[in-house]
């Protein structure tokens, strides 16, 4: 496949691997931030090509992970009703909430569906009148457009049997809340490529400039990662701070102005809470007054109540990177992605699945008997 | 700046009701028959956690197999539930490396099902049975009302003789046993989906539902020795290879560049997010051989067209016992694990 | 968020204008409905990204030959040094 395939080459990786360990003289903590980038790291074992004083740190980068319980609890409570059909992306059906997640209702017999597109939500309003299409609008800036012109749609054709479960979070503020964090030992990030693609790489160069760190737009093959791993490490040694471009094939500095403009007519800014971390302010998306109609929690106000907290999980220090899943003392024994304590373990490319399914399985004793399963790294 | 909150939730068990992942042919299936079935059942055929059943009787080997079919789509590109259903019963047989002689057919229909339908998936299994050299000589039939079936649901019984004197099943793996795999993967889960997804395809992706046993008997007849063998259905051929590998308690390691996949089927995979890892096939298995035979076994097998693109994927190996590992693409290494609950479409 | 997809346009829909743009996109084979309002250049023949039925980026074929260019010349260079 063109643009999958050449970035997923062997001889190429080695010789960008080989480049790393020319150009690195310092050992570096990187961060990648999005959870897609997890995945192909985790997938292709790419840590093993880079040398061991170069470490990868998952950041929050899946929205799944970050999603809040409430908002969970909500879903699972508007779903639950008998004139809803509720649409979801498949990463959010896992997803712990207070007490069970979306796959469990569905289970119980409410109609939870599976979509590949918001769009197809909207197509399913069109087509059952009587009942009420309810969307689970989760993402990064990526599916803010997306999201953005199904209501739209839905407002221009008079299809009010739609509404949108609105959990939408931003990047650069996540960002700067681990930059802030007095933990932070991140010294250059791999900025999410497929959120800049819509949003450009603008508003990091403020960022690259307070913190004094590189910030890397990545792509999401191997060679893509190992390329931006490269550039991030060259400035580091050069003792730059800059924004760069790695995934040059599809972002632009601008971003894609359209779908930027499709969101900010339709949503605006406000503050969010994040799973694990709590609140930051002005890192979410909520409907404009003149969409408001279309907001689910409006539409479907729900009292939850109170909200369960286990103090085992550590999903909040994972997801900031100040500590690796295998740290946690419930990893791989009351924490499996069958029986999940938390979000990142349930996620597909949540830190601690992808730690569980990459290497560790505590109970199997030593690691040094897998191939390169290193937990320091 | 911001306080840490840790936020997670009081997991649910998931053993208080049979959730769709039990289903899935990964972990919680397994789960569900070490923890439910086993304690009720437990016998040593039972116990050798193999396709079918191996009996003696009498001195005559006799394999004895059972299968239900409750797939969603009924009709599909490929096929039906009916080719289905005899193609899967016949391979459960092959891979004990029992001729495949007779099978039963038990039909749970649901009230309101159009005859027609009816009619063609039957007239499906005649076609299929002809196909295998197996004949259909006993069923049952019974109605449901509307809305407790799918359409129809399809239980069968198997029964072959063996006939030859290895033991085939994960007890005979060896380290050092080259991995094979008969056909590209992933082929059936993709067309099944493509019903439900809506996707088109520029040539459609048809079921690779067929019938196993003349390789298998060819393999055996050229006195190929051949350790173990397992047909990839539901959890693809992640989770067989992993099965085994619990079962023997041996490590394998799987080369994923030796993986093969039709690049339409890998496009679906990708715009879904799905591995073709893990995705069904309802027509290639896999076999394990001595090394010395491998290469033979996999010419053998390339003459037949249901197994035309076989090839080596992997060995088993001393190290990690029970656990299967991926040599990625780009030299990287990672462990293989079984499906965890259903793999569900992603979008991050 | 993540994954997006890129597969090459095989056919544009405008008529009911820029908002219902669409298009059928090929991803190896498998053909597939893609909005294309937010890539209004793309054009038959071109590669979009493609993430959750939305074109968002058209695939800048130039640019992409790029890092295979340093690659070739880093290899160059790795000859030159010698072992």
């Amino acid at each position: 496949m063109k643009f999958l395939d050449e970035y997923r080459e062997g001889p190429a990786a080695a010789q960008l691997a080989r480049s790393i360990r020319r150009t690195a003289r310092h050992p570096w903590t990187l961060m990648e931030v999005c959870g897609g980038q997890t995945h192909t790291i985790v997938k292709s074992g790419l840590v093993d090509l880079l040398p061991p004083d170069i470490t990868l740190v998952h950041g929050p980068g899946c929205p799944v992970c970050v999603t809040p319980v409430e908002l969970i609890d909500k879903a699972i409570a508007i779903a639950a009703r008998p004139e809803t059909i509720f649409c979801s992306f498949g990463d959010m059906l896992r997803v712990p909430g207070s007490s069970k997640s979306l796959l469990d209702v569905k289970a119980s017999g409410a109609d939870v569906r599976i979509v590949y597109s918001p769009l197809d939500a909207v197509k399913l309003a069109r087509g059952n009148p009587s009942r009420e299409v309810v969307f689970f609008a989760v993402g990064f800036e990526t599916t803010a457009p997306a999201n953005a012109m199904a209501v739209w749609q839905a407002e221009r054709e008079g299809i009010h049997n739609f509404s949108i479960l609105v959990a939408h979070v931003l990047v650069p503020p996540a960002m700067e809340a681990i930059l802030s964090s007095p933990n932070c030992r991140i010294h250059a990030f791999l900025a999410a490529g497929h959120v800049c693609t819509v949003m450009g790489w603008e508003e990091y160069e403020p960022i690259a400039r307070r913190w004094q760190v590189p910030i890397i737009v990545t792509g999401f093959e191997p060679l893509d990662l190992l390329e931006g791993v490269q550039m991030a490490v060259a400035q580091l040694e050069q003792g730059r701070a800059e924004v760069e471009n790695q995934y040059r094939r599809a972002v632009r500095r601008e971003g894609n102005r359209p779908a930027q403009q499709r969101i900010a007519e339709v949503f605006e800014i406000g503050p969010r809470k994040w799973r694990g971390i709590g609140e930051i302010p002005a890192s979410g998306l909520r409907l404009r007054e003149r969409y408001r109609a279309f907001d689910a929690e409006e539409r479907f106000p729900i009292g939850i109540g109170p909200v369960e907290e286990s103090s085992e999980c550590i999903a909040g220090l994972v997801l900031q990177g100040l500590k690796k899943p295998f740290e946690c003392p419930a990893f791989g024994t009351r924490c499996t992605p069958e029986s999940p304590l938390g979000a990142p373990m349930v996620s597909s490319e949540g830190a601690c699945a992808a730690y569980y399914l990459y290497g560790r399985r505590p109970h199997e004793g030593s690691e040094s008997e897998l191939p390169s399963a290193a937990p320091g790294r | 700046m911001k306080e840490v909150n840790l936020s997670c939730p009081v997991p649910r068990p998931a053993d208080d009701f049979i959730v769709l992942a039990h289903g899935g042919g990964g972990k919680l299936t397994n789960q569900l028959i070490e923890r439910v079935f086993l304690p009720a059942f437990g016998c040593p055929a039972l116990d050798a956690r193999h396709d079918g059943a191996v009996l003696n009787l009498n001195g005559l080997r006799l394999a004895f197999t059972t299968d239900s079919y409750v797939v969603r789509p009924l009709v599909f590109p490929g096929g039906n539930i009916g080719d289905l259903a005899v193609n899967g019963t016949v391979n459960d047989l092959a891979m004990c490396g029992a001729r495949p002689l007779y099978m039963s057919a038990g039909f749970i229909l649901e009230e309101g099902l159009p005859m027609d339908l009816l009619r063609s998936i039957v007239a499906s299994m005649r076609i299929a049975a002809e196909r295998a050299g197996v004949q259909l000589v006993t069923g049952d039939t019974k109605v449901v009302d509307k809305g407790k079936g799918d359409g129809v649901f399809v239980n069968t019984a198997g029964i072959g003789t063996v006939e030859t004197s290895l033991q085939i099943g994960p007890a005979a793996v060896r380290a050092g046993d080259a991995i094979i795999v008969s056909g590209d993967l992933g082929a059936h889960g993709v067309a099944i989906l493509s019903v439900r997804e809506s996707l088109e395809f520029e040539a459609p992706i048809e079921s690779d539902t067929a019938p196993l046993w003349a390789p298998v008997e060819v393999l055996l007849q050229a006195r190929i020795e051949v350790h173990c063998l397992r047909d990839l259905t539901r959890g693809g051929l992640a989770s067989a290879v992993n099965e085994i590998a619990t079962a023997a308690h041996m490590g394998m390691e799987i080369t994923e560049s030796a993986l093969p996949v039709r690049e339409p089927v890998r496009g679906a995979c990708e715009i879904l997010g799905l591995d073709p890892m893990y995705v069904a096939n309802e027509g290639r298995f896999v076999v394990f051989v001595p090394e010395r035979d491998a290469d033979r076994a996999v010419e053998l097998l390339r003459g037949f067209s249901v197994s035309k693109d076989a090839t080596r994927v992997g060995r088993v190996v001393e190290a990690h016992a029970g656990v299967v590992t991926l040599a990625s693409r780009i030299g990287g290494h990672r462990v293989l694990d079984m499906l965890s609950g259903e793999q569900l479409p992603r979008i991050c | 968020m993540c994954l997006a997809v890129p597969g090459k346009v095989v056919s544009v829909v405008e008529e009911e204008g820029l908002n219902f743009r669409r298009g059928k996109v090929d991803f190896g084979g498998v053909l597939k409905e893609v909005c294309l309002a937010y890539t209004p250049e793309a054009a038959v023949g071109d590669y979009v990204l493609v993430h959750v039925g939305f074109s968002l980026s058209i695939v800048d074929e130039a640019e992409a030959q790029k890092i295979f260019e340093t690659l070739r010349e880093m290899e160059q260079l790795e000859e030159l040094e010698g072992p």
